[in-house]
């Protein structure tokens, strides 16, 4: 991934008080944070920061369109834990990060936006490429900045890395006026600090608090852990598998809570929610105390909120005092961070016997396993289902998995088992389509030792299908499987169930992906049958550059099971016993 | 039901936009801002009102307290505490009724800040009771009242009051969280003193 200069003034910069142009100061200051990456696209307005680049350690990947250099560097951030970085020049180069912001924002992910702006002299006045950017990211930043003078800077990208890391995790944008690029400043790195973090005065989880918890643990007879993205976040996984193992609870886990807990623990139920596992749903509903650990009770895992856990009691332990009773009135708020909370929770919980709880969520599995398609015998009909079993079990569940959304991103949470945290890569909240292809290569950046693989739909993938150019460019090995069933697949799903398979605007024609990965100069195969699925795979792997598979899969599969808007969670859409699709003499 | 925020924020440009804005994306509106200078330099001061649920409050104090340019924020809610408002309204006069307003001026305790042939301004403080009573009066003849201005509210808490939040600043301490909360019972125990 390239080499740099690295100047013994880089550093020195660091370290005795220096001055330098505003461009050089927010290098070095991004040097001081500990960047080594960073993704943009350069413009007018930036152009002095590009041209100060080369004298700093840090690599630049040209993206081809902003959105991409935002979902780059929130997919860095997701596979590291580490702060992303993406920089875009004025105008249309800022708003076409905002997706990619708010994509960081709903998933509270740190990263850090640096747009360029016109001269603080003309700001305001419609100038050429200029635009309110920090206007237009307010309410999808955790905070911006608009930065008009070269000393300023230094301590606006201190404070934006604090504020991207702190407490809840977001996005953060700093806009620079040209001029302020251009002049110079003192710059002065430990003066630059910014004043240290306050905690939010209602962030608070007393002794009482901790007693009752434990309390309703204790006496608990049903209870379930919802597991969250918040412990990743938090870096809480072992309190949490700590809290499951010792009290015998089952744990159930959000879409960003895939690899919080291992896939293969026995008291890991799977995902729950609108495409949840139905044991799991029905375990919720049927529970007496949830324990909801760095979660925030989504609609996407609620269902309808009147009939969504009424039996239960429910403990919240969350960073963000603003989710506390907003969707679920729980019992006990817990607002900290999670394992600073837990550590304080862990002690109060003794050793608990929970088998008969545990029996009763087996049973209540009953049939699932037989109406799983997976297990179903080749019928000649390539499922995503099976491209995606395939590609974890050849993959030994180790590869970090970046998907986009729709159907293919539901078959994934199902189908490929994750053991460890930041081994998905996925955006819950906003459902950002276009999002695997740029995120992938953000999180090869920042794990260059692991396997990545995209797994996109046949739309999602082509809105952002221009970044595989930059995979050549940057010469980065990336394993793409494309779901390609014709159809935009998750809305020709929702028009199947609700809108009498008026199926409008959802089929879609696309290029042969092969042949468009070979016009990047990258390899690719299209995969038909399921018979020729594995060997698809293994080549993929072993292939020295980034490889495509395009897989035609089974046109009209649906997601089960699901949970349709409105309804209770425990009332799924479950999957046909007998559907048409899957028939066939061997069926028997 | 009626909130009442009453927070201190850095003194910068976007501040108010920023606050504002929570607002706006809640589909709240707001009945009534005020914005000043406060005792502390750098930090403003607002008095914001608006209607929403009552459990509402307690989230939209937690989302006014993520914004990083917030410093502090107080939800007075049902606690003790003064709120007045300023209320400029130019009226038309003539020599006839002239006398008729100084009289009701004097009634409301308000006072005449300017005064020429044609108009003259009254200054009016109080509650909004008290304010909508003078323009009330003012306006059975129609046609008298010229302009009005008012300030919206400014709230104080009863009694000695002061956030832990702010108390942890005054006392150079970095960690706020360490003091004890400040919950709408402290203000009632304030009133005594």
């Amino acid at each position: 991934m390239g080499t740099y200069a690295t100047t013994q003034a880089s550093n020195a910069h660091l370290t005795t008080p220096t001055r330098l142009t505003g461009a050089e100061i927010l290098w070095a200051t991004l040097v001081g944070e500990g960047v080594t990456d960073v993704f943009g696209y350069p413009g007018g307005a930036i152009l002095p920061v590009y041209d100060a680049l080369r004298k700093f350690p840090i690599h630049h990947t040209l993206v081809r369109h902003e959105q991409g250099a935002a979902h780059m560097a929130d997919g860095y951030s997701r596979a590291s834990g580490k702060v992303g970085v993406a920089i875009a020049t004025s105008g249309p180069g800022a708003t076409n990060l905002v997706t990619g912001i708010a994509t960081a924002m709903l998933d509270s992910i740190p990263i850090v936006c640096i747009t360029g702006n016109v001269s603080s002299k003309v700001l305001g006045t419609d100038a050429f490429q200029e635009v309110d950017i920090t206007g237009i990211t307010l309410p999808v930043t955790k905070h911006n900045f608009l930065i008009s003078r070269a000393e300023d800077i230094a301590p606006a990208v201190r404070y934006a890395f604090q504020i991207a890391k702190s407490a809840r995790p977001g996005p953060v944008l700093i806009d620079i006026t040209k001029d302020a690029q251009q002049a110079t400043a003192l710059f002065d790195y430990e003066a630059a600090r910014p004043r240290p973090h306050r905690d939010h005065p209602m962030r608070k989880f007393e002794d009482s608090s901790l007693a009752c918890a434990a309390e309703l643990i204790r006496s608990a007879k049903r209870p379930v852990i919802l597991a969250g993205h918040g412990i990743i976040e938090s870096g809480a996984m072992e309190q949490v598998r700590t809290l499951a193992e010792r009290a015998q609870i089952p744990v159930g886990l959000t879409l960003l809570g895939l690899g919080a807990f291992p896939a293969s623990h026995p008291l890991n139920m799977g995902m729950m929610g609108m495409h949840g596992e139905a044991w799991v749903n029905h375990a919720i509903q049927e529970a007496d105390l949830l324990i909801a650990c760095g979660m925030r009770f989504d609609d996407r895992v609620t269902g309808t909120l009147a009939t969504y856990a009424t039996k239960a009691k429910k403990i919240h332990i969350e960073v963000d005092p603003a989710e506390i009773n907003k969707n679920v009135k729980v019992d006990v708020a817990l607002v900290g961070d999670l394992s600073e909370v837990l550590e304080q929770l862990l002690p109060r919980i003794p050793g608990r016997d929970g088998s008969a709880w545990l029996k009763t969520i087996a049973s209540i599995k009953g049939d699932a396993a037989v109406r799983d398609i997976k297990n179903l015998p080749d019928s000649g009909h390539l499922y995503a289902a099976h491209v995606i079993h395939d590609i974890w079990r050849i993959t030994g569940g180790n590869a970090i998995v970046v998907t986009d959304v729709g159907q293919h991103q539901m078959w994934e949470a199902q189908y490929y088992h994750h053991e460890q945290p930041r081994s998905l890569i996925t955006s819950g909240g906003l459902g950002t389509m276009g999002f695997a292809l740029p995120a992938a290569i953000g999180a090869k950046f920042a794990r260059p030792d692991k396997e990545v693989w995209v797994i996109a739909g046949d739309g999602g993938f082509q809105m952002t299908a221009a970044e595989l150019a930059t995979i050549v460019q940057e010469k980065i090995k990336i394993n793409i499987a494309v779901i390609n069933n014709g159809y935009l697949g998750m809305v020709r799903q929702w028009q199947e169930f609700f809108y009498e398979r008026n199926y409008e605007a959802t089929p879609m024609v696309s290029p042969d992906f092969v042949k468009l990965a070979a016009a990047h100069g990258i390899q690719g195969l299209t995969v038909r049958t399921r018979a020729e699925v594995a060997e698809a795979v293994n080549a993929a792997r072993s292939a020295p550059g980034a490889f495509l598979l395009n897989f035609k899969v089974e046109k009209e599969d649906s997601v089960y099971p699901m949970v349709s808007t409105g309804s209770a969670l425990h009332e799924m859409i479950r999957r046909p016993g007998k559907d048409s699709l899957v028939e066939s003499p061997d069926d028997k | 039901m009626l909130h009442t925020f009453v927070a201190y924020v850095e003194d910068l440009p976007g501040v108010l936009t920023r606050v504002a804005s929570l607002f706006r994306r809640l589909n709240i509106n707001i009945n009534s801002l005020t914005v000043g200078r406060s005792e502390r330099s750098g930090l403003s001061r607002l008095t914001l009102v608006c209607e929403a649920s009552a459990e509402a409050g307690d989230r939209i104090r937690a989302s006014l307290f993520k914004l990083e340019n917030v410093v502090d924020v107080d939800d007075i809610a049902q606690a003790p505490a003064v709120t007045r408002e300023l209320a400029l309204i130019k009226v038309a006069t003539t020599p006839q009724n002239r006398s008729q307003i100084f009289d009701l001026v004097e009634v409301f305790r308000a006072r005449i800040v300017d005064l020429t042939s044609e108009s003259l301004m009254i200054e009016l403080t109080g509650v909004e009771s008290k304010i909508e009573g003078l323009i009330e009066v003012l306006r059975e003849d129609e046609g008298r009242i010229l302009e009005i201005c008012r300030s919206g509210k400014m709230t104080m808490r009863r009694g000695h009051h002061l956030s832990s939040v702010v108390r942890a600043m005054d006392a150079g301490l970095a960690e706020p969280a360490d003091q004890p909360p400040d919950a709408p019972e402290d203000s009632a125990a304030g009133e005594l003193e």
